[in-house]
């Protein structure tokens, strides 16, 4: 089972050591993990995505829950949120495939942000498995280098951190 | 730089004041002198502690016998590093201390410098929280946080890191404001409706018990368990940290539970169909292999840390909070009740199966048996091994606060400097640390510390030249092949513990024994009393299979 779990925090030094600590330390795998401030001055907000079970995943969000710098952490479903990941990726253009290339880029809704002479430099935006298949596609082009932001995630509507369920 | 009329270390050692700090069990050194220095101008106690490891035993001894924070003090790098077993002792164990160390200069942290090392880094996995102190203007917040985190909620350590720099930085104190712990609520209060599901569970059970963990004494709630099991007639069982939890000779006790629990109470956990388990996180020396675990029971579970329910049981019905208050008022919805049938099965089961120990000879029972005959209300400490299980089971206490161990880490060493650190605490009380030989050793240079600090605790060492325990799981599990588990016989206790200043006695034959306990109760210096034992006396019961209920006794 995959799980995303959204954590609300402090801001302070040490904070992401603790907190990606913790997963190791339980044996727990992080998939991804992206973390950035919110609307909250002072307060930074993790995604991070794990396989476990119900139980383990629920051991781990209450321990993370127990840090003195988590404000909350929660499980969010996939159903009920928005969630996101962002992806670059460095080609080399050959010549002969370059109009295949466009339609692909146009398929998956990438953008082309930077093309330094033969070598552009791409961007895409989806879920998770957009991203994927993105590179899917990719692969079969002169791949340079890529990179993923790991997942971010929204519950959709008013979400339960908003609801002030804490603990 | 700020400056001002104030300096960290000042600032630091107010706030320890302002905590009603009495003692701190310490070590100096380079990265912690200006703390030392203000130290000698403030009426707080310094004890000083002959290995750090010692000063982390005796605040958590101090602590569990007092309910009060305790406070130990390290130099930075080896000196900080030496604390680690005792905060991740007092972790397991959830005992609140604070400790503080020294770190080299903000401006030469990250670069290796001497003595540096991250011990914020090294203790987030053993401590509650802990601090880096950047700023000497923060000290008095830090403090006062580190001291409401430790002693709130579940307790346990903190670790508060001062850079030297920041304790020499002078500031002028002003009302900073600091803000609040907006993700550390406890939850104190038992949820109501769960309580009242509880007493209809327990109320409608015809075999129900009380497992009793640390978390009953910690909450100061032994007396609310006890009216509360009185009422509804509730046989309790214990865990090694539980023992002071519930009077141990009162009639409804049936003992320890777990690998080396009591027939009667490994019985009772296996038959009972309603569980009310009680400041215990169930852990694996309790419950034995999962699987078999209470398979009759629904358990009702209580803590104050909502991360302990269902963590290793899964838990009937939770209830997070405070022990003390979810017991009286589930008292109070209780029926008094009798039964006489659940109860005389369980004590037929108790007939059957006795202590089986030797109480002749130079044995540990026997030792312990007339000991209790020579000391009131002792606060018993105990070491880690086979004499450990021992105490748990031949010497039973009846007061609060009075059987400290180590449990959760199983620190060999724990005794001697957890003894010294609860006579601090409780100075009107006898103190005995009941030690192995194997245990001793390792802290036996806070003998020196007792000493020189006047500190009369009596250390009993269980001498059988042997690391008892190791021995019997060879014995048991590998076909009796004792590697490394001997001592040789060049280590005469009596004469190392006069070497240091203490009352050194040695006893060899059983007519011996009382009259040593004698002397060394009476001496009111430090004392230690080797007992040569007969023999390494293995201890029983011991789970050998699947469940609680595959024993050798
Ligand atoms: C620091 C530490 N190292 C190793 C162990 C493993 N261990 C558990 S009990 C034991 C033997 C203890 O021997 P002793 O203190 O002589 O007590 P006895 O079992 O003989 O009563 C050992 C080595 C431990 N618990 N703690």
């Amino acid at each position: 089972m995959r799980h995303t779990i959204s954590i609300l925090c402090d801001d302070t030094p040490g904070v992401m050591t603790r907190v990606s600590g913790l997963f190791s330390r339980r044996g727990f795998n992080i998939e991804s993990l992206s973390v950035g401030h919110t609307e909250l001055s002072g307060k930074s907000r993790f995604t991070i995505v794990v396989a476990g079970d119900d139980a383990v995943l629920e051991q781990v969000r209450k321990q993370l829950q127990k840090m003195v710098h988590v404000i909350k952490a929660w499980d969010i479903k996939p159903l009920e949120a928005v969630e996101r990941e962002h992806a670059l990726i460095k080609l080399e253009v050959e010549e002969r495939k370059r109009a295949e290339l466009l339609e692909v880029i146009t398929a998956v809704q990438a953008r082309i942000v930077d093309s330094s002479g033969p070598v552009w430099i791409l961007e895409v935006t989806g879920e998770t498995s957009a991203v994927d298949s993105a590179f899917n596609l990719f692969a079969h082009y002169r791949v340079l280098e890529s990179i993923r932001t790991g997942k971010i995630a929204l519950e959709r509507g008013h979400s339960r951190m908003m609801k002030g369920q804490r603990g | 730089m700020r400056k001002g009329n104030v300096t960290g270390a000042k600032a630091l050692l107010k706030a320890l004041e302002a905590q009603g700090i009495e003692v701190i069990f310490g070590y100096p050194g380079g990265a912690n002198l200006p703390i030392y220095d203000e130290l000698s101008r403030s009426p707080i106690r310094h004890v000083l502690v002959r290995h750090e490891q010692g000063a982390a035993h005796m605040a958590d001894g101090y602590a569990r016998s007092t309910g009060k924070t305790g406070v130990c003090l390290a130099t930075s790098g080896p000196g900080a590093t030496n604390l680690v077993t005792g905060l991740a002792n007092a972790f397991m164990d959830s005992s609140p201390l604070v400790a503080i160390t020294g770190q080299v200069s903000r401006a030469m942290i990250g670069n290796d410098a001497f003595q540096e090392v991250d011990i914020t880094g090294i203790t987030i996995p053993i401590t509650k929280h802990n601090y880096l102190v950047q700023e000497p203007w923060e000290l008095p917040h830090v403090v006062e946080e580190a001291f409401y985190l430790a002693g709130s909620g579940r307790p346990g350590p903190v670790l508060i890191d001062v850079p030297r720099d920041v304790q020499q930085e002078e500031f002028s104190p002003h009302q900073a404001k600091f803000p609040q712990l907006e993700g550390y609520n406890p939850t104190l209060e038992g949820h109501p409706g769960q309580i009242k599901r509880a007493a209809a569970l327990l109320k409608g059970a015809q075999q129900p018990l009380i497992v009793a963990g640390g978390g009953v004494y910690q909450a100061g709630a032994v007396q609310a368990l006890r009216l509360l099991a009185e009422k509804a007639d509730i046989p309790v069982i214990h865990t090694l940290m539980g023992k002071a939890s519930f009077p141990n000779s009162h009639p409804l006790c049936l003992g320890l539970l777990g690998y080396h629990g009591r027939v009667a109470a490994n019985t009772a956990v296996s038959e009972a169909d309603v569980i009310l388990a009680v400041g215990t996180r169930l852990a694996d020396r309790s419950t034995g292999p999962l699987g078999t675990f209470a398979r009759q029971a629904r358990i009702i579970h209580v803590d104050i840390d909502p991360a302990e329910i269902s963590k290793n049981v899964p838990a009937f019905l939770p209830i997070v909070g405070d022990a003390k208050g979810i017991l009286i008022q589930l008292a109070g919805l209780l029926p008094p009740a009798k039964r006489a049938g659940w109860r005389a099965r369980l004590e037929e089961v108790a007939a059957a199966h006795p202590l089986r120990g030797k109480l002749k000879g130079v044995s540990i029972p026997n030792i312990l048996r007339l000991l209790r005959g020579l000391v009131d209300d002792p606060l018993m400490v105990t070491d880690v091994g086979r004499h450990q299980i021992f105490t748990a089971h031949y010497f039973p206490v009846d007061s609060e606060r009075s059987f400290i161990s180590s449990g959760g880490l199983g620190t060999m060493g724990f005794g001697l400097p957890a003894a010294i650190g609860a006579k601090v605490g409780n100075p009107g009380r006898t103190v005995v640390a009941v030690c192995g030989d194997g245990s001793f050793l390792m802290t036996c240079q806070e003998v020196a510390t007792a000493v020189a600090e006047n500190i009369p605790v009596v250390a009993l060492v269980m001498n059988d030249y042997c690391l008892g325990m190791v021995k019997q799981l060879q014995d048991s599990f590998y076909g009796k092949r004792h590697e490394s588990c001997r001592f040789g016989r060049n280590v005469d206790y009596a004469r190392l513990a006069e070497s240091m200043g203490a009352l050194g006695v040695r006893v060899t034959a059983e007519g011996e024994i009382e009259p040593a306990l004698r002397e060394a109760l009476a001496s009111g210096r430090p004392a230690v009393v080797e007992f040569v034992l007969d023999e390494p006396a293995n201890v029983y019961p011991m789970v050998t299979g699947a469940s609680l209920l595959e024993y050798v006794e």
